[in-house]
């Protein structure tokens, strides 16, 4: 028996498929179809979690996503754990584990419901005056304390072995919601000829139909009609309709993100399916037929567990066969909670009373009821209630005051009337509209090419809805291009009357109470908060809004907004339009991260790029630095070394012998046209025009505002083409900078730039020996130093495959660089270290490549600079073309602030003891004894230990540094103050004789 | 160990296939490839030279007519720029150099390389990643565009009604490959 | 995210192919060397960042390449027009009068 609670014959489920799962622990049985939520109430269980703030206990309100109690952790095992699933929406499975939230240590025992008995403390807005004082309390105490209770659910703390997928898709018509508009929309737009997706969140299409039992569609039920219909459109080719997908959010431009459970309600998921399915969709037509959501009534304690929307009830009952109750009371100020009594009746279950707050229902309510011998009292109102861990009575007073009379309930079902679902239309821009003579929002202008049918449009005339929904779907087809126009007819009868109903407090919750009458359940926001918001100055509801949590957080106010806006009004004596509604905000209801990172997890979160090399530095022991997305070689440690000693045997042996560098990370741009020259002439500071083919030179490039951007070697291989090389991070943004000042301030040029950095494998053999390794592999170039001179570049052969051969040097000794096809790049790189390693030569990664060009003084762009550096501040001023009349940056490095005095300059710094090796980005200043804080000078750029020089080696940007130099600096560090002498920037071979080799 | 004489290519994905019920995802063969940019005068000799027209309307690309150019095409990347493939190894460069009206072309054979995308989910795999509509009627054969998939650029050519040609950066490759694979697991056509 | 018609496409495109590049319609002046500081400053430093319509610079980055001009309200956030660099800038007037019947097209 899958729960003492099931009644047989009521339902649509078969009491064959049983099946069964966990709850805190208690093993229960379920059917198959069960939401968590209606499983549970079969088994009686109405106690299904602890309220947010105050602890209160509290069982299913809804029986949908608009749930805001009954909130569950669903957990497959430590990784696969979902905090906040809503009970009402979660099918349940073979062998599933639910578990309650918010409390401790059990749900039926919560210390935490202290909080209920100290609530007065807990009023809206306490936290903004609770823990104001004593400051320093903050940090220490409020801040962990808060942290340690605040939250709904646990996260889990293994990463998640679910796999989540992404689809862009594009469609003429999106029909959000597949209760009967949305199919009647998806239908008509489909049969037309337009491409349609339609979802719904439910695992079943039909929205309204399950519990609407006295409808029918075409004179037949109106569930088993939405079925049919669903078959139907997903059988069409131009369909796509998805269940269990919740549209969450609507963009700009009719962009709409979808999430698709493809495995939440599966047992066993085969491990090829992903969890979930982003879905972002772009439509040209977006149709809304998101429904309707009831409101409960407001009034003293309506939270007890058992207390529920008339539709939730129905829906148990009608949909799941699950009596919610054995003597059922209803407060009603709406005619819809009385279809919800009399199937209750029908099916044998004992209604007690029903409260209707007003004097006149609906016509011929009255007779049905005393047809199936109800008791209905009009004109009273419910004022209280009784129970613990489940409501157990009903207090019932006439509304023109008198005797209470208590009346035992065991469930009471409410509604306060319906709130056209108008989230989506919101999140789209939409305004909204008040409609007066219906006290609701309604939509009204609309941003974005979409369109409201049926109930969310405040349609509440079931045919009338269907004609507005068909009529929808096919001028949407129509206007996104379709040429048929089929008659798409859907006839109904039967449907209830929604309209009417109350907004705020009902009798005996009124500003003279001081009772908890709760209107956002999720956030335990009480009509006395409201009222209280209101005297603590809220005048408009955004701010009401944030000082008492009304309608924030994963609820975005689904069953609240309405009785805030009402409870709010009243207290500032103002109509609700003129109060305001807040803004429904994305998600509609909350989004797993997963789905939303999809595909973008672990090895796809980035791309790594690496080099043609990669996998013989790997092979030959390299450790990997991350530079960008690149993967970079940055040092080759031998058995028994460290990095230092890797890092000093490296730098020694391309000094001594020779060594071999991946650089094929340099960006790379080849500049090609008449104007080429012309062209570098704008955008270096430097002069091209008169650089000869086959010649290379070190250029400079500054932003307009005078500024070092990147710099890099070019080469001119002809006179119309040249090879440009820039740093490894600036590849792309050199090349949109180019491409920027050609295409919009130069366009005149005849001159085009194509990236090349992916083209060349570039392999950088450096050292004394560097020539005599190469030469070889070389053909038909002559390599000696008179034929091939330092900053000069070829083109030839090296092991039968095309070189562009590079004579340049970012080490100071005599050097090689060769870019060969990028394919190439690895057996090349094998022939040029066959010729090398016996010879001594030794492979070096960046690490090194660093220290030897800090020992050469040679700057890192990023690293030395930092966006605020002239080519003055760091002494390249010889770069500058002095006859230029025009480049980049000409006019910005002339500001007075970039050429005053006193600017800082790149030095380089020797410490006064050798062995001592400063620290990266280290303060300098002149007089350590001064009082904190000091005058600072400037900062350490650069700092390594040089094996070549046999001490430490610094750069630094320091204040006036050129005119320091031989002066003594001090660098104050936690520990102690290191001393140190201002240098120039070459540290090994000053006269820079060992290029020419 | 490589001959010093003849340094052999190794193409980055080398060796990588997925293979399911309704997509195939494999490296396409080495090609030669050329950016090729010009001024509208040099489009028809241009085109003479490589032997396919030069298409001039966005988001199209244009095949050889000769038989024994078979497989060259040229892609239509912006309104002064092509990408132009040959798969049977042809020096375009050396095609190129004959024509004397204004225009740059840069090899770029391995900058690039390719993967071939097939079967009736092609066009649902790319849509993990790719943002553009590449429904057959907007994106038909012979349809092309660089575009981006997930975190990476490319060139994409829809060679027939479930093929797709994915050319990217040669660094990128790994990703995209990984990529597509991974959105292969999701069989939703 | 949006969808940018590129003039050079000549077709609605994902935002992802698109990068921004600022205000448009901002001269380099070709003289810049001899022009005074407070002309540098109001060239390379000052912007409007106006509420409504800006113009703007954007880059088909991941599409053609091509750099190109867009009118936008900034209320909206919605494209009113875009141009090719170097086309002359659009009367706003016109603009914003396209804007409203656009506005009440998309009702119903």
């Amino acid at each position: 028996m899958s729960g003492a609670n099931r009644i047989a014959g009521a339902g649509r489920l078969t009491p064959a498929r049983s099946l069964r799962f966990s709850f805190d622990g208690e093993l229960y049985t379920g059917l198959e179809g069960d939401t968590l939520a209606s499983a549970l109430l079969a088994n009686g269980v109405h106690l299904m979690g602890r309220s947010f703030k105050y602890h209160r206990p509290r069982g299913v309100l809804g029986a949908g996503s608009e749930e805001p109690n009954a909130l569950m952790s669903i957990e497959r095992d430590r990784s696969r754990r979902q905090p906040n699933v809503r009970a009402t929406v979660q099918e349940v499975f073979e062998g599933m584990s639910a578990v309650s939230q918010n409390r401790w240590p059990s749900l039926a025992f919560d210390v935490g419901a202290v909080n209920n008995v100290l609530s007065p403390l807990f009023a809206a807005g306490f936290y903004y005056k609770t823990f104001m004082w004593p400051k320093r309390a903050w940090e220490k105490l409020y801040e962990p304390v808060i942290r340690g209770t605040a939250g709904l659910g646990v996260a889990p703390d293994e990463s998640d072995t679910d796999h989540y997928s992404n689809r862009y898709t594009h469609c003429d018509v999106l029909v959000l919601g597949g209760g009967v508009c949305g199919l009647s929309a998806a239908l008509a737009a489909a049969q037309s000829g337009a491409s349609v997706m339609l979802c719904d969140e439910q695992a079943q299409f039909g929205g309204a139909l399950a519990f609407e039992t006295g409808i029918r569609v075409h004179n037949e039920d109106g569930f088993a009609w939405a079925a049919q219909t669903a078959q139907k459109l997903s059988a069409m080719d131009n369909v796509r309709i998805l269940n269990r997908t919740t549209a969450f959010g609507y963009y700009a431009q009719n962009f709409v993100g979808l999430v698709e459970r493809v495995t939440d309600h599966l047992a066993d998921p085969d491990p090829a399916l992903p969890r979930e399915r982003l879905w972002q969709v772009r439509a040209k037509k977006v149709i809304i037929a998101t429904g309707a959501i009831e409101r409960p009534m407001v009034f003293a304690n309506n939270d007890r567990p058992g207390i529920m929307l008339s539709s939730a009830a129905r829906t148990y009952l009608n949909h799941y066969g699950v009596a919610v109750g054995t003597k059922v009371g209803v407060y009603t100020a709406n005619d819809s909670a009385y279809e919800a009594a009399f199937d209750l009746k029908r099916q044998g279950v004992a209604v007690e009373t029903i409260v209707d707050t007003r004097d006149a229902p609906g016509e011929g309510l009255l007779s049905t009821a005393a047809d199936l011998g109800l008791e209905v009292l009009t004109g009273q109102s419910v004022t209280d209630t009784k129970g613990a861990r489940r409501v157990s009575a009903m207090v019932v007073r006439p509304n023109g005051g008198g005797a209470a009379r208590t009346i035992p309930v065991d469930a009471l079902i409410m509604s306060a009337g319906w709130t056209p679902s108008v989230h989506m239309f919101s999140q789209s821009r939409g305004k909204v509209a008040f409609d007066a003579s219906t006290q609701r929002f309604l939509p009204g202008d609309y941003v974005q090419d979409c369109v409201s049918v049926g109930a969310c449009n405040g349609t509440d005339d079931m045919p009338a809805a269907i004609e507005e929904a068909l009529a929808a779907g096919s001028n949407a087809a129509r206007a996104t291009g379709s040429k048929r126009s089929p008659k798409t007819k859907v006839s109904c009868e039967g449907a209830g009357n929604w309209s009417g109903g109350m907004s705020g407090a009902a009798a005996g919750a009124g500003p003279d109470t001081t009772v908890k009458a709760f209107i956002d359940f999720q956030n335990d926001v009480t009509a006395k908060d409201i009222r209280l918001a209101v005297r603590e100055g809220m005048h408009s509801i955004e701010h009401v809004k944030r000082f008492t949590t009304n309608g924030m957080a994963s609820d975005q106010g689904k069953t609240s907004n309405m009785h805030g806006l009402a409870i709010a009004a009243e207290a500032l004596d103002r109509e609700m339009p003129q109060v305001g509604l807040t803004t429904f905000r994305a998600p509609y209801t909350p989004v797993t991260f997963g789905s939303i990172v999809n595909h973008a997890r672990g090895k796809l979160f980035d791309p790594t790029r690496r080099t043609p090399m990669h996998y013989w530095e790997e092979e030959h022991g390299a450790v990997f630095e991350d530079v960008g997305q690149w993967k970079r070689a940055w040092y080759y440690p031998r058995v028994g070394e460290d990095m230092h000693a890797a890092v000093n045997r490296e730098c020694r042996t391309v000094r001594e012998v020779a060594g071999l560098f991946d650089a094929s990370t340099l960006g790379k741009i080849e500049v090609v046209g008449p104007d080429a020259a012309r062209f570098l002439d704008l955008i270096y500071t430097n002069g091209w025009t008169k650089l000869k083919p086959g010649r290379c030179k070190y250029g400079i490039m500054l932003r307009e505002d005078g500024f070092i951007y990147d710099d890099g070697v070019v080469a001119r291989l002809a006179e119309d083409r040249f090879h440009v090389t820039t740093t490894t991070g600036g590849a792309p943004r050199v090349l949109n900078h180019m491409e920027d000042y050609l295409q919009t301030e130069f366009p005149d040029l005849d001159v085009w730039l194509t990236s090349t950095s992916e083209q060349w494998a570039v392999i950088a053999v450096q050292g004394p020996k560097a020539r005599e390794i190469i030469a070889p592999l070389v053909e038909d170039i002559d390599l000696s130093g008179e034929a091939m001179p330092h900053m000069s570049a070829r083109e030839g052969k090296i092991c039968g495959v095309p070189t562009r051969l590079f004579r340049v040097s970012f080490t100071g000794e005599a050097g090689f660089e060769i870019n060969v096809p990028a394919d190439h790049g690895r057996a090349v790189w094998e022939a040029v270290w066959a010729q090398a390693e016996p010879l001594g030569a030794c492979a070096y990664g960046t690490e090194a490549m660093h220290v030897l060009r800090a020992e050469k003084g040679f700057i890192i762009v990023g690293q030395d600079t930092d966006g605020t550096v002239t080519p003055d501040d760091a002494g390249l001023n010889w770069a500058i073309a002095k006859s230029k009349p025009d480049f980049v940056g000409i006019r910005g490095m002339k500001r007075p602030d970039l050429v005053a005095e006193g600017r800082k300059q790149l030095v380089g710094l020797k410490t006064r003891n050798p062995m001592t090796v400063l620290e990266e980005g280290a303060q300098i200043v002149a007089d350590p004894n001064e009082a904190v804080p000091m005058t600072m000078l400037g900062h350490v750029t650069s700092s390594y230990w040089s094996e070549n020089c046999g001490c430490s080696i610094a750069m630094a940007l320091v204040a006036n540094g050129r005119a320091r130099r031989g002066e003594t600096l001090y660098v104050p560090m936690p520990d102690r103050t290191i001393e140190v002498e201002v240098t120039g920037t070459v540290f090994f071979d000053e006269e820079g004789e060992r290029v020419n080799g | 160990m490589a001959d010093r004489n003849t340094a052999l290519r190794a193409a980055p994905l080398d060796g990588r296939l997925v293979r399911s019920a309704h997509v195939e995802i494999v490296p396409a063969d080495v090609a030669s490839r050329i950016v090729l940019r010009a001024r509208p005068e040099a489009i028809a000799p241009l085109s003479r030279a490589l032997g396919v027209k030069l298409p001039e309307e966005p988001k199209t690309s244009a095949k050889a007519k000769a038989s024994r150019l078979a497989g060259r095409i040229a892609l239509w990347i912006g309104p002064d720029e092509w990408l132009v493939v040959d798969p049977n190894g042809a020096d375009l460069m050396a095609l190129c150099s004959k024509v004397k009206k204004l225009h740059s072309a840069v090899d770029v054979s391995h900058r690039n390389t390719a993967i071939l995308v097939a079967g009736e989910a092609a066009q649902s795999v790319i849509s993990a990643g790719c943002p553009q509509d590449l429904s057959p009627n907007i994106f038909p054969v012979g349809a092309c565009s660089r575009t981006v998939l997930g975190k990476a650029e490319i060139v994409l050519v829809r060679e027939d009604a479930h093929v797709f040609r994915v050319e990217c950066w040669r660094s990128f490759s790994d990703y995209v490959f990984a990529f597509l694979a991974d959105a292969a697991r999701d069989a939703v056509i | 995210m949006l969808l940018i018609h590129c003039p050079y496409c000549k077709e609605d495109r994902p935002e992802l192919e698109f990068s921004h590049a600022g205000e448009a319609h901002i001269v380099r002046p070709t003289n810049i060397a001899a022009i005074d500081d407070t002309a540098f400053e109001e060239m390379f430093f000052l912007r409007d960042n106006p509420k409504g319509l800006v113009y703007e610079r954007w880059r088909h980055i991941h599409g053609c390449g091509r750099f190109f001009n867009a009118v936008r309200d900034t209320v909206s956030d919605r494209f009113l027009t875009t141009y090719k660099a170097g086309e002359p800038k659009p009367d706003p007037v016109r603009l914003s009068k396209g804007a409203d019947v656009a506005k009440k097209g998309a009702a119903k």
